[in-house]
């Protein structure tokens, strides 16, 4: 699914982006990049519906959807910390989207063994998310996202909290879920590495709008 | 030359529990004078009298019904204030503070015109309230609310927005992600608010007197008791029913909150 920012701003309080535009081809893994406060997060936002823009349009495959809800968008979001639903045991949060879409229970037990299992949570099904490390709960929060087969999937900085080990761990499970489910990535992180070794395609934060360029562009 | 930090820190320490000592002392205090200046025998003579079993029967369940209609009232409230702006929001919000800083008597009073107004009598036509038992708990809510509002506000203040912003993105309605995942978050500031209001509503007493009237096995309740006992210079049953009042809020208060832990709130 293509995503594309037509001349985006938006003012909130003392924060202000303007004119952001930018376009993530369909299947893309984009990793948007850029110093603290410069609005990585309120783009993500902005994609999954949580924010809305003052002008300007944002679609996805060329609908117009800047004026949808984040519900009709279907847009996966794992925010900065996982932020899982404390009163949800892991495999309740990984169900969720099912669940409110008023799946079948067998599918719904179905996809969240299969999402267990792939992202290494399985044995953690019936815990409830206090006490997980924070690869665990990335990788629960990952499973949420994914499990109603997004086109689109938001990371904001999935793996800042992990250790290297992990870190490296989780880089390899992200870009083997790209390959397999061919979702359009938009992946916010502060590392050079990450970027290098996840993203199709570079966006950064230069000066107040973003500039688009491939890893090997980057290179030279 | 300076003394070495621990010292200091002592004697900050030391300032902090001096303050705190003397408020809780006043407190023990105030229940140690109620327990010393009742006897058993006191305490079984006001459980023997029908009035006052009345009055303690209409305390508990008044107060109980007040808790439970404020926490239904303040979770969506707080709710609204917490999470949504709107035209005339400040104006809400400060009208549910009157009853909190309001006079009780003069809510007593209000609420009697209130009922005097044809809205009032209206309402009076189908369902008689003032001077009867639907007034004790009109009353007590009156204020009652207003508090578990303020409790319930600060707990979704608190709770992080982020989750329910997940739950949307997962396709969840607003309704879905307040339902699921944000209310569970919320039980331990329901329980809260629901004590506070019940607390507040056994000991409501201007309000009552004014609009239930204090009417022995009618709309007397355990405070007006305390007030018509004294009032008749019988002392002794006087503070016979108020440690009764202490006791009931205690067991009451111990007991949700035993709940609220194995809840894990």
């Amino acid at each position: 699914m293509v995503i594309c920012f037509d001349s985006v701003a938006l003012n909130q309080g003392d924060f202000h982006l303007s004119n952001v535009s930018f376009e993530v081809p369909a299947g893309a893994y984009a990793v948007l990049m850029g110093p603290t406060g410069c609005g990585k997060t309120t783009v993500l936002e902005l994609l999954c519906g949580l924010r809305a823009p003052l002008i300007g349009k944002i679609h996805l495959d060329g609908a117009d959807v800047t004026k949808l809800s984040p519900a009709a968008r279907g847009v996966g979001y794992v925010p900065q910390d996982g932020a899982l639903f404390p009163k949800l045991t892991v495999g309740e949060q990984i169900g969720f989207a099912l669940r409110v879409r008023r799946a079948p229970e067998a599918e719904v037990v179905a996809r969240v063994a299969e999402l267990g299992e792939l992202l290494g949570v399985g044995h953690l099904l019936g815990r409830s998310p206090h006490g997980l490390s924070g690869g665990e709960r990335q990788r629960v929060a990952l499973g949420r996202a994914l499990a109603f087969r997004p086109k689109v999937l938001c990371l904001d900085e999935p793996l800042g909290a992990l250790d290297e080990d992990m870190h490296g761990e989780m880089c390899a499970l992200l870009k083997s879920i790209h390959a397999e489910s061919g979702v359009t990535a938009l992946h916010v992180t502060h590392s050079a590495n990450e970027a290098e070794e996840l993203a199709t395609q570079l966006l950064r934060f230069e000066s107040g709008s973003i500039r688009t360029s491939t890893p090997r562009e980057n290179e030279r | 030359m300076r003394q070495p930090a621990d010292k200091r820190d002592r004697g900050f320490l030391a300032f902090l529990a001096l303050f705190a000592g003397l408020y809780v002392a006043l407190i023990l205090g105030m229940l140690v004078a109620d327990a010393t200046y009742t006897t058993p025998r006191d305490l079984l003579n006001a459980l023997e009298s029908e009035e006052i079993r009345y009055a303690a029967k209409l305390s508990l369940t008044s107060s109980t019904i007040t808790a439970l209609l404020s926490v239904w009232f303040a979770v969506p409230i707080g709710y609204l204030l917490s999470r949504t702006e709107f035209t005339g929001k400040s104006f809400v919000d400060g009208v549910l503070d009157i009853p909190i800083v309001l006079p009780p008597m003069v809510i007593g009073l209000s609420l009697l015109i209130l009922f005097q107004s044809p809205l009032g009598e209206a309402i009076e036509s189908q369902v008689p309230v003032t001077y009867r038992v639907p007034s004790v708990i009109l009353a007590q809510f009156a204020v009652s609310c207003a508090f578990a509002v303020r409790t319930m506000r600060v707990t979704f203040d608190q709770l992080p927005v982020r989750p329910e912003q997940v739950a949307l993105t997962l396709g969840a309605s607003r309704a879905q992600a307040f339902w699921r995942v944000t209310l569970p978050q919320a039980g331990g500031g329901a329980l809260s608010a629901g004590l506070l209001a019940w607390a507040r509503a056994l000991g409501e007493f201007g309000p009552i007197l004014v609009f239930s009237g204090a009417t022995r096995m009618k709309t007397e309740v355990l405070p007006s008791t305390v007030w018509l006992e004294l009032s008749t210079g019988n002392l002794e049953a006087a503070v016979a029913v108020s440690l009764l009042m202490v006791l009931a809020a205690i067991t009451v208060l111990v007991t949700a909150r035993a709940l609220g832990v194995r809840r894990g709130w």
